[in-house]
């Protein structure tokens, strides 16, 4: 890329010790915010003998205690809400699951500094009020739409607020109103440049130059190939709704892993068993702390993500830190079709369907798409000698399904005693993708 | 009056109706009837047996998950349209057949027919009142 442009360049490109004291200075005031507004975190401060005099710069944020995806939980729905409902002007959603939903809430502050992070990241990948960014995120709960939606407004794009999904109609709108910028999840990128060609259109035929894709793994490999499909150069996002959306992290023209917005995320590394802080460079679990949010700040949020933080010079020109690519997660959570789904909600549905929890999930990824299979053992009392009844009670369970985990496994019945079992223990999940280069 | 079938989920896999039939040979249980439903991904194994308590156990401690459902047997003309005048009297009475299958026993002028319906008590009478014999798990012992 010719020009580096940058949509907050003062900050994005600012020494090293100065980024630094911004983020003390902006920790202090945030763990006295929370120390003051939520009983959860003033408790789990002084259950360590804390109290924000001890937190005088981000040498002392090892000190505070983590915050994990089951505390957000049990905390549902105010237990960490920072201010009064009042300020509050929205809030979003982990996608669609039932038995770990997340609710996090935003003062429109908060919505604006999170669609700046966003509009960062689409002017990185050389985006301009010249261009025509096409959102094909979800929209609703889910970050990904609003997010890039809002930072494509900052950027002053022209915004074509598709939402996923309806295939047709994307590609109609890409060709007729000449999108140059898309944001989606990889994999429907991917489908998104079969669709074209199986249309008959070619690479060069559309006017998109970049991509911006996150929300679930994907690897170089598939990078190339949606460069390849779809004439462009693909930038990874990363961001989760616990912290804020997309735009926690964003690739810059060197595709060589994500800038961090370390004035508004402090990232960790840490040993996962151990809780230990590791240097830079070194393998661990990714942690974050929001320093800006108002409404629903997070201390030392384990995101459970495995991945590489990098201070090396980049030739972008930012000296935000970089973070690799997630290459895999320190608990049991699958991604699938950009969706978080744990094993733990497929054994809630099978109980409360009467199924023994003799399960076994098979994901894979077919023409970039992702599959889900759940293997489910029958059970004499759930057994029938009618083909119509086993076929019913599948789709009994995938209903069941849908419901818990906001997307569509192919639901089997099998013979009991018939799923692999290693050494006595079941293996719950076969994971065929290559999701990690 | 209905007689008991066993029914067996059989996943689609090499060789895993042969696993199932040997298991019931392998106790001396012998098959007096036999059907399969197929799809592409299980069949489920319908039969009528010398010992169905016995089959029933034998096939729960070899693993399979199979069930024993009441059917209805009874006797058709071993002639062409002997079936169809069967079926066609549950028809005319409104009772719906989930399955049928039927089996021609050695040196008798009719065929066993075997019908799953709803309600087997109302196919019985209405069977019974044309005329046709329904066959009893006493008749499938002395075949």
């Amino acid at each position: 890329m010719a020009e580096q442009r940058y949509y907050q360049k003062e900050i994005e490109t600012m020494p090293y010790e100065q980024m630094r004291a911004l983020q003390s200075e902006r920790l202090v005031k945030q763990v006295k915010h929370v120390w003051d507004n939520v009983p959860f975190y003033r408790a789990r401060m002084e259950e360590k003998g804390l109290t924000p005099d001890d937190i005088q710069s981000i040498d002392d944020l090892h000190k505070l205690p983590f915050v994990c995806k089951d505390d957000l939980r049990d905390q549902y729905p105010y237990g960490l809400l920072a201010t009064d409902l009042k300020n509050c002007v929205r809030i979003q959603s982990t996608s669609g699951t039932t038995g770990r939903r997340v609710v996090a809430f935003y003062t429109q502050k908060d919505v604006d500094l999170w669609e700046d992070c966003c509009a960062r990241a689409i002017t990185a990948v050389g985006g301009t009020n010249e261009d025509v960014c096409q959102v094909a995120y979800g929209y609703g709960l889910f970050t990904g739409g609003p997010g890039l939606n809002g930072g494509s407004h900052k950027v002053g794009c022209l915004t074509l607020p598709m939402s996923s999904g309806n295939t047709e109609r994307q590609i109609q709108f890409m060709m007729d109103l000449g999108a140059t910028i898309l944001c989606c999840t990889p994999s429907y990128a991917a489908y998104i440049g079969e669709a074209l060609k199986e249309q008959g259109y070619k690479p060069e035929d559309n006017k998109l130059k970049a991509g911006i894709f996150g929300a679930e793994p994907w690897t170089n490999e598939m990078r190339r190939d949606i460069e390849k499909s779809l004439g462009i150069k693909a930038y990874d996002i990363y961001g989760l709704t616990e912290t804020t959306g997309p735009g926690v992290s964003f690739e810059c023209s060197e595709q060589t892993g994500m800038h961090v917005n370390e004035d508004h995320f402090i990232p960790e590394i840490i040993d996962p068993e151990t809780g230990e802080v590791l240097p830079d460079g070194e393998k661990g679990e990714l942690v974050f702390t929001s320093i800006t949010k108002e409404a629903f700040p997070l201390l030392r949020y384990r995101t459970r993500d495995i991945c590489v933080l990098s201070r090396k010079k980049c030739s972008c020109g930012r000296t935000l830190i970089k973070m690799s690519k997630p290459m895999g997660r320190s608990d049991d959570m699958m991604i699938i079709r950009g969706v978080n789904v744990f094993p733990s909600q497929i054994e809630t549905v099978l109980l409360n369907e009467g199924y023994s929890p003799n399960y076994q999930i098979v994901i894979d990824r077919v023409n970039n798409t992702d599959t889900m299979e759940v293997n489910v053992e029958l059970t004499p009392e759930l057994f029938s000698d009618t083909v119509r009844d086993i076929r019913n009670a599948e789709k009994q369970l995938t209903a069941a399904m849908v419901t818990m985990l906001g997307i569509r496994p192919d639901v089997h019945l099998v013979a009991p005693k018939t799923i692999t079992r290693s050494e006595g223990k079941a293996v719950r999940v076969i994971d065929k993708r290559k999701l990690h280069d | 009056m209905a007689i008991k079938q066993v029914s067996v989920f059989v996943e689609n896999k090499k060789g895993a109706l042969a696993d199932a039939l040997r298991a019931l040979s392998d106790a001396g249980i012998g098959l007096r009837a036999l059907s399969i439903a197929d799809t592409n991904d299980f069949g489920i194994l319908r039969v009528i047996t010398d010992d169905n308590a016995k089959a029933m156990l034998i096939l729960s401690e070899h693993g399979y998950v199979c069930s024993k459902t009441d059917v209805v047997a009874a006797a058709a003309d071993d002639k062409p349209g002997g079936l169809a005048a069967l079926l066609a009297l549950l028809s005319d009475a409104g009772i719906d057949v989930e399955y049928v299958y039927a089996f021609v026993a050695q040196a008798k002028s009719h065929a066993c027919v075997v019908l799953r319906v709803k309600d087997n008590a109302a196919a019985e009478a209405v069977l019974a009142k044309a005329g046709v014999s329904l066959i009893t798990e006493e008749d499938i012992a002395k075949l």
